[in-house]
């Protein structure tokens, strides 16, 4: 065996040992530390990534002495390995971004127990995305919902405390649905491994004994993770917790977390189920309904938002429901475009959210849209990078955005039943898209009178003062361009991935 | 043959106190006892009324009732909606649960060669008699570790919810130290002496069932529970001044640290030995024997650890919000 091929275990194991280590250290240090960690592991990501490029085929990793019925695994494959190296690069951008407002807005002493949470957060989502056993998934999916809440109230307001209960409570709702579902499984099966599952499920659906119980527990699963995803009409928590947290919360709350559970149900619906028993099942024309309407319900509610953070919020919900809406197309060239739009969608969300920081910073802190008024001149990088993002997920050509939606235009072409209804909702979409984000960016570039800047006091942000969150835009810029400009590798990577993901 | 006795000697002999204190004529714990009658409470109309009031004036005022139609549908609809929702997972639930294979049943798909293999080769390959704890810290020790960890960061966040950190001003921690005892009684003798009596017994049989987890029923987890009990007893008996001694923020800190990365590195080794095929050096030892079956033993002590400082560090968060 490869030295490289223990590195997810190492990546787990070491982001699971810093949550413990930062509870000793203080605030700087654990911030540190932190940094580190999440770089030390994208690299390790990176090489694991190269090393299964070249080998062509996954490869499973022994957790322990037992093999695995008996014992854990991990299972490691060309999809996990791009998955595991862009939350890592995101979630270390987010992180930079927000560092000052951190600073600010969380107390003296809780620093620490902040990057706690961020490191289990990264540990559990690296889990996710590795284990080929559905209880070690259901175990980091605790660690991952109780660190979340942790993200929204460590910014102690009664917004946030009133979000994070919002959030906690939809949540382990979706929790407890995923566990009814995983009992429901073993109970029929006998198995925990996700490939020892689809070889006793594809014996069950082919005997018909046990239909019943297997259709309800796929159901559990897919409405419990997409409650805890927020797929419309289970987003109720959404606004509240992305519009009022600490901004590199905010990032890593839409772009990660809620991406770690859509990724978990594709490994459901590939690995444990079978994509082809999902088809047959009325489940994926459910997801597919709500995909579609949450795509425009979204946007419509961002129109009406009125501030600048609730609005990016509420257009997660119209991406979440772009990429269920390609789970929903039941073929692989939908559910392709689905896992590119979770990359692309991640890029360009995290980003939105960190410039928007940069654009209030330049406005008295208001995220009302009236005080935005000229902010892009007063804060240039920020303005800059408000622009990339409302690009990329309006889906102008050169970014990110435009590929994943010509990616879902061409997976709905020439589909039986479902072509018209996808291509509709995604004009409609992406004109609500452009009403919402070209209005702030206008807004953003209309020039504030003198007087009115002048009695309000906005300040001149330049890239000296925060240098931190200025190489963080420009990171997010870059790497959203690079989606957009060479994703045919990008694409051609997942491809394979989930050729070798069932 | 009766003997009889004068009337004052009668008085003082226990048979007659304990009539007494039958009858509720005399009360033993008079004047022994720190006595504190409970008021009732007692609220007026007036009181009432302006509360309500508020409270509709406030929610008026935030949600803007009377010109928000969306909202007073919405809530018209939620409540029909969430009685409908709880009916269908009722139905739905209930449905999945009648078909699935008869609860123990020999020919059930749960009984297949994982649970023989536990069974049959459990004592030869982890060293564990009890054979639920070779699962679940030596099959499948890497979910515990998850296990473990989602306590840490429970407790985590209920520190960011409820911890007071030390400020100047109305709600420093001096002030909240003095009023901590309002609403109890100080110095209650009966659970003072009770504690005496039961807290050394309880914190030796929680030991007990942490370090046997490995030759009989028991563990980490359940051990660690009736340690933190024990604490939470002695502390409600003692006060925090006592207990302040011997745990504090920073022994949490460093016992919670200590127990998780001594689990992370003993486990760390024997995955990636186990993954790389390299052969392990950790002895199993005899089965039955206190030090045997390998690391099963000092997991057993962290988690134990881990569990004890989690509920006793939730119960002085909920009462004062500080060690």
């Amino acid at each position: 065996m490869a030295f490289v091929q223990n590195f997810p275990f190492f990546c787990i194991i070491l982001t699971l040992f810093s949550g413990p280590l930062s509870s000793i250290l203080s605030g700087k240090a654990a911030r540190r530390l932190n940094l580190m960690v999440i770089t030390l592991v994208g690299a390790m990501n990176t090489a694991v990534l190269a090393f299964v490029l070249k080998n062509g085929t996954y490869y499973v990793y022994k957790m322990g002495h037992f093999p695995a019925p008996w014992g854990n695994e991990i299972r490691v494959g060309v999809l996990e390995a791009v998955m595991a190296v862009f939350f890592c690069l995101i979630m270390l951008l987010s992180m930079l971004g927000g560092m000052r407002e951190r600073e600010q807005e969380i107390e003296e002493s809780k620093q620490n127990l902040y990057y706690i949470m961020v490191n289990l957060l990264l540990s559990s989502l690296l889990a996710l995305v590795y284990t080929n056993d559905l209880f070690t998934a259901y175990v980091f999916v605790e660690i991952n919902t109780i660190s979340a809440c942790g993200l929204i109230m460590i910014k102690q307001n009664g917004r946030t405390i009133v979000a994070a209960t919002r959030y906690m409570i939809m949540s382990l709702l979706g929790s407890g649905m995923l566990l009814l579902g995983i009992c429901f499984l073993y109970g029929i099966t006998g198995q925990l491994l996700m490939s020892n599952i689809q070889e006793s499920v594809s014996k069950i659906h082919l005997s018909g004994v046990y239909d019943t119980p297997l259709i309800v527990a796929l159901g559990l699963m897919s409405v419990g993770l997409a409650v805890k995803s927020a797929l419309f009409p289970f987003h109720g928590w959404l606004p509240d917790a992305y519009g009022y947290s600490t901004v590199s919360s905010a990032a890593i709350l839409s772009s990660l977390v809620s991406k770690g559970y859509i990724f978990l149900l594709l490994k459901i619906f590939y690995r444990v189920v079978g994509f082809g028993i999902v088809r047959e099942s009325k489940v994926i024309h459910v997801l597919f309904v709500f995909g579609i309407l949450g795509m425009i319900i979204g946007s419509v509610d961002a129109i009406r938002a009125n501030s600048i953070r609730r609005m990016i919020a509420y257009s997660s919900v119209a991406q979440i429901g772009y990429i269920y809406m390609g789970f929903g197309l039941g073929t692989t060239a939908g559910v392709l475009a689905s896992v590119f739009h979770i990359i692309s969608h991640a890029a360009a969300k995290s980003l939105l959210f960190v410039s928007a920081s940069g654009i209030t910073d330049a406005s008295g802190d208001s995220t009302d849209f009236f005080d935005l008024t000229g902010a892009g001149y007063r804060n240039k990088v920020a303005g800059v990078a408000f622009t990339a993002g409302a690009l990329s997920m309006v889906g102008f050509p050169m970014f990110s955005g435009f590929i994943s939606k010509i990616m879902f235009a061409q997976a709905a072409v020439g589909h039986a039943h479902k072509m018209l209804p996808t291509l509709i909702a995604l004009a409609i979409s992406t004109i609500l898209n452009t009403v919402y984000f070209l209005k702030t960016v206008i807004r953003i570039y209309t020039p504030a009178r003198r007087e009115e800047a002048k009695e309000k006091q906005y300040q001149t942000i330049t890239m000296r003062q925060q240098p931190a969150k200025a190489a963080a835009l420009i990171c997010f810029i870059i790497l959203n361009l690079i989606l957009g400009l060479f994703s045919q590798p990008i694409v051609n990577w997942l491809e394979q991935g989930l050729r070798m993901f069932a | 043959m009766s003997r009889k006795i004068p009337e004052q000697q009668y008085e003082k002999t226990i048979s007659y106190r304990f009539r007494q204190w039958l009858d509720g004529t005399k009360d033993p714990f008079l004047g022994t006892v720190e006595m504190k009658p409970q008021k009732e409470f007692h609220e007026d109309d007036t009181a009432v009324e302006k509360r309500k009031e508020e409270k509709k004036e406030i929610f008026a005022r935030v949600f803007d009732t009377e010109h928000n139609a969306e909202l007073r549908i919405f809530r018209k609809l939620y409540r029909l909606f969430s009685v409908l929702f709880c009916i269908g997972l009722v139905f739905v639930l209930l449905t999945g649960v009648s078909h699935l294979p008869p609860f123990g049943n020999a020919d059930n798909p749960v009984n297949n060669e994982v649970p023989q293999r536990y069974i049959e080769n459990g004592l030869q390959e982890t060293g564990a008699v009890n054979i639920v704890t070779g699962m679940i810290l030596d099959y499948r020790a890497f979910d515990t570790l998850g296990e473990s960890h989602v306590l840490f960061v429970a407790t985590c966040t209920v520190l960011i919810l409820l911890r007071i950190d030390k400020k100047k001003g109305r709600n420093s921690i001096e002030e909240r130290e003095a009023n901590d005892r309002i609403y109890e009684p100080k110095n209650d003798i009966i659970l003072q002496t009770v504690a005496k009596l039961l807290v050394p017994p309880i914190m030796i049989f929680g030991i007990y069932v942490i370090l046997c987890g490995h030759l009989g029923p028991g563990g980490g987890f359940s051990g660690g529970a009736v340690i933190g009990a024990g604490l939470i007893l002695y502390l409600n008996a003692f006060g925090f001044a006592k207990t302040e001694q011997f745990f504090t923020a920073k022994t949490y800190k460093w016992m919670s640290f200590g127990a998780l990365a001594c689990y992370a590195l003993a486990k760390s080794y024997s995955f990636y030995t186990g993954a790389n095929d390299i052969h392990s050096i950790i002895p199993l030892g005899t089965p039955g024997a206190i030090l045997s079956s390998g690391l099963i033993l000092l997991l057993n002590i962290c988690v134990g650890i881990v569990v004890a400082g989690t509920m006793y560090t939730f119960y002085v968060m909920f009462r004062k919000g500080g060690y």
